[in-house]
C-alpha cells in the first residue's frame, strides 16, 4: 500500500516536470517567433486604420486629414524618458488615432525589447553593440535623434561650484579625497555612483575620466536620478552625476573648466558631457513608428526638449 | 437517490477543482525552478565561468573584456545585514511572543497580535523610505559615517522580519501542552524559570524556524534594504559601512542590462544562488522540525 503510494508520487512528480519543461519551451520558443508577428500587425494596425478613419470621416474633431493611425510602443533609457514621454503626448494631439506608450526600465532592457520584437522602439543611452550581441545589434536600425547633456552635481556646501577636468577625474578615481584640496572646504569627499552598467556613468566614463572606471570601495551607489539627487543632497561632501533633464535647486551643478553645464553651452561645443540618445527600431520603421521618429526630429520636439534641457531637431542637428 | 448522485458528482467536482489548483501550484513552482536553474547556470555553461571565482572572488565587472564574475561582495553583504537583523530582531520578537503567549495571554494578545497584522501590512518601500528620510541622516548626524550602512540596513530588517519570527515564534509556544507548564509550576517553579527552563526548551524547534524564516525574509528583500545600504562594492569593516547585497545588485542591473548577455545572465547566477540559499533554509526547518524538544 505504502510502496504503491510512493511509486504513485514518484510518477506525479515526473509528470510535472515534463509539463514544466513543455511550459517552458513554449515560452522561450514564442519569443523568437513574437518579432515577426509583432511587426506584421503594427503595419496591419495602420493599414486598417486608415480605413477606419476615412468611414469616420462624419466626427470632426479628429483632423480630417490625419489618416494615420496604429500604436507606438518605447521603452528603455531612463535618461530619455522625459523627453520622449512629453513628445509623445505632442505627437498624439497631432495624430489622435496614434497611441504612443513609453515605458522607461533602463537602456539593457530598451535594447532587448526592441531586439525581441516586444516594442517598437527601444531607447538607449548606448550603442545596441555594447549590450547585445553582434548578431542581434545588427538588426537594429539606429536612430540619433536627439542628444543629452550630463553634468556633475555637487552637495551645495561643498564650497566649490567650478572643477577642473583632471580634479573631476581625480575625485572619481579615489586621487582626490578632501573637497579642500580643489579650493572648497575641509570636508571628506562622497563619491556616489551609478551602477556600472548605467549608460550615464558610461558617458561620464567615456568623456569626462578618459575611459577610465571610479573607485569602488567607500563609495555609494545610487541605481536612478532620483535617489542620486537624494542622496546627493542630504549627504555632505556627496559628488555624483546626472542627466541634465533630471538636475534641480536641492543640489549644485558643477561648472567644468569654468563651462556652465547648459544646453546651449553643448550646442556651442564648449561643454563637452553629452551623448547621443539612441532610438533603435528592428529594421528600418514603418507606418506610426515612422513618423513619430521623424516627429523626433522636428522643431516641435526641439523646443519641448529645450524646456526639459535636452537637444532635439535643429539643435541636434549642429551637433552632427 | 438523486440527491445522493448530486451529492456525489458535487464532490468529484469539488476534488478535481482543488486537484487542478495542486496540479497548477506544482508546475508553476518547478518551472520557476527550472526557469532559474537554466538561466543562471548559462554562465557557467555557456561563457565559462567558474563557479569558483563566482563564490570567492569579489571583481565584479560583468561588462569589461574579459567580463569579472564574483559574487564574494554581495554574498557577504547580504550575509552580514541580515545576520545583523536577526541579531536584533530575534530577542524583541521572540520576547514578544513570550509576552503575548505565556505572560498576559488576555490584553497583551489583544494588542500584540494587531500590531504584527500591521507590520506585515506595511509595504517594503514604506520601510525603506522611511529608513532613507529618517534612519540614514540620524545615524549619518548621531553615530557617524555617511548613514549609509550594514547599521541602517539591519535595523530596517528588523523591523521587517519582527512579524514573521513573532507570529511563528508565538504559534510554537502555543503549541506546548499546558500540562508542561502546569507541571513546572507545581515543582515550585518561578514563572520566569518555567519560561526560560521549560517552556523555551520545549518550544526550541519552532523559534528556531522562526529564526530562519526571518532570515530567509531579509536575504530575500531588495528595495527596502537598496535603499539604505548604499550599495557599495565593499567588504564592510563596520557597521557604519556601505555595503551591496544579492538583492540589490539584481535589482540595480537588471534595467541596464540585455537579456541573453553575460551582464544579465551573471545576475540570474545571483538568483540561483538566492534560490539554492531558501532551499537550504528549507531543509534546514524540516530538518528541525523532525527533532522534538520533548517526549
Amino acid at each position: 500500500m505504502k510502496n504503491s503510494r510512493k511509486r504513485w508520487s514518484i510518477l506525479l512528480v515526473s509528470v510535472m516536470l515534463m509539463l514544466s519543461l513543455v511550459v517552458l519551451s513554449a515560452c522561450s520558443g514564442s519569443g523568437d517567433t513574437a518579432a515577426p508577428s509583432n511587426d506584421a500587425s503594427t503595419s496591419d494596425n495602420s493599414a486598417s486604420g486608415s480605413d477606419d478613419t476615412s468611414s469616420n470621416g462624419s466626427s470632426e474633431e479628429t483632423a480630417p486629414a490625419d489618416d494615420l493611425s496604429g500604436t507606438v510602443t518605447a521603452a528603455g533609457s531612463t535618461a530619455l524618458q522625459p523627453l520622449v514621454e512629453a513628445a509623445a503626448a505632442k505627437f498624439m494631439e497631432l495624430h489622435p488615432n496614434v497611441m504612443v506608450t513609453v515605458q522607461g526600465g533602463g537602456s539593457g532592457t530598451g535594447l532587448s525589447q526592441v531586439s525581441d520584437g516586444a516594442v517598437d522602439i527601444g531607447n538607449s543611452d548606448v550603442f545596441a553593440e555594447e549590450k547585445l550581441d553582434a548578431d542581434k545589434a545588427k538588426e537594429l536600425v539606429d536612430h540619433q535623434v536627439v542628444a543629452q547633456g550630463f553634468t556633475a552635481i555637487a552637495h551645495k556646501d561643498v564650497g566649490v561650484d567650478n572643477l577642473t577636468k583632471q580634479q573631476l577625474k581625480d575625485i572619481f578615481l579615489g586621487k582626490i579625497t578632501n573637497w579642500k584640496d580643489v579650493g572648497g572646504k575641509d570636508q571628506a569627499v562622497v563619491v556616489v555612483n551609478r551602477p556600472t552598467s548605467s549608460g550615464t556613468r558610461a558617458t561620464f566614463v567615456k568623456v569626462a575620466f578618459d575611459g577610465e572606471e571610479p573607485i569602488e570601495g567607500n563609495t555609494l551607489t545610487e541605481d536612478s536620478n532620483g535617489t542620486v539627487l537624494k542622496t546627493v543632497a542630504e549627504t555632505p561632501g556627496a559628488i555624483s552625476y546626472l542627466g541634465l533633464a533630471y538636475l534641480n535647486d536641492t543640489v549644485m551643478a558643477l561648472k567644468l573648466d569654468g563651462i556652465e553645464p547648459t544646453v546651449d553651452n553643448i550646442i556651442a561645443g564648449t561643454y563637452p558631457i553629452w551623448s547621443w540618445g539612441h532610438m533603435y527600431t528592428k529594421g528600418e520603421p514603418t507606418g506610426a513608428v515612422k513618423a513619430f521618429l521623424d516627429f523626433m526630429t522636428t522643431d516641435d520636439v526641439a523646443e519641448i526638449a529645450r524646456q526639459k534641457n535636452y537637444i532635439a531637431g535643429s539643435d541636434a542637428a549642429k551637433l552632427k | 437517490m438523486n440527491t445522493l448522485k448530486a451529492k456525489k458528482r458535487n464532490e468529484a467536482f469539488g476534488r478535481f477543482i482543488t486537484f487542478l489548483c495542486a496540479i497548477l501550484v506544482i508546475i508553476v513552482t518547478f518551472s520557476l525552478v527550472i526557469f532559474i536553474a537554466s538561466k543562471g547556470l548559462t554562465i557557467f555553461v555557456k561563457d565559462g565561468v567558474s563557479p569558483i571565482e563566482f563564490l570567492t572572488s569579489t571583481k565584479w565587472r560583468t561588462e569589461a573584456n574579459p567580463p569579472q564574475v564574483g559574487a564574494l561582495t554581495f554574498i557577504i553583504g547580504s550575509l552580514v545585514v541580515s545576520i545583523f537583523g536577526i541579531l536584533i530582531s530575534a530577542p524583541v520578537s521572540i520576547s514578544s511572543a513570550i509576552f503575548m503567549v505565556n505572560i498576559a495571554p488576555a490584553w497583551g494578545q489583544k494588542l500584540l497580535q494587531p500590531v504584527i497584522e500591521l507590520f506585515v501590512g506595511i509595504p517594503s518601500v514604506v520601510y525603506g523610505w522611511i529608513g532613507l528620510s529618517v534612519l540614514v541622516p540620524f545615524i549619518r548626524n548621531n553615530i557617524g559615517g555617511l548613514g549609509f550602512s550594514v547599521l541602517a540596513g539591519g535595523l530596517v530588517l528588523a523591523v521587517m522580519m519582527f512579524p514573521t519570527i513573532a507570529s511563528v515564534a508565538a504559534d510554537a509556544l502555543r503549541a506546548i501542552p499546558e500540562e508542561l507548564n502546569e507541571a513546572s509550576l507545581a515543582l515550585g517553579a518561578t514563572r520566569w524559570q518555567t519560561i526560560r527552563r521549560v517552556l523555551l526548551p520545549a518550544a526550541m524547534p519552532g523559534l528556531l524556524t522562526a529564526i530562519i524564516l526571518g532570515l530567509a525574509r531579509g536575504l530575500g528583500e531588495a528595495l527596502a534594504v537598496q535603499m539604505v545600504i548604499g550599495n557599495a562594492m565593499n567588504i564592510p569593516s563596520s557597521l557604519l559601512d556601505p555595503v551591496h547585497t544579492m538583492t540589490s545588485i539584481i535589482t540595480m542591473e537588471m534595467g541596464n542590462t540585455a537579456m541573453n548577455t553575460l551582464p544579465n545572465d551573471a545576475l540570474w547566477s545571483i538568483a540561483l544562488l538566492l534560490l539554492a540559499i531558501s532551499l537550504v533554509f528549507i531543509l534546514l526547518i524540516r530538518f528541525i522540525g523532525k527533532k522534538e524538544a520533548y517526549k
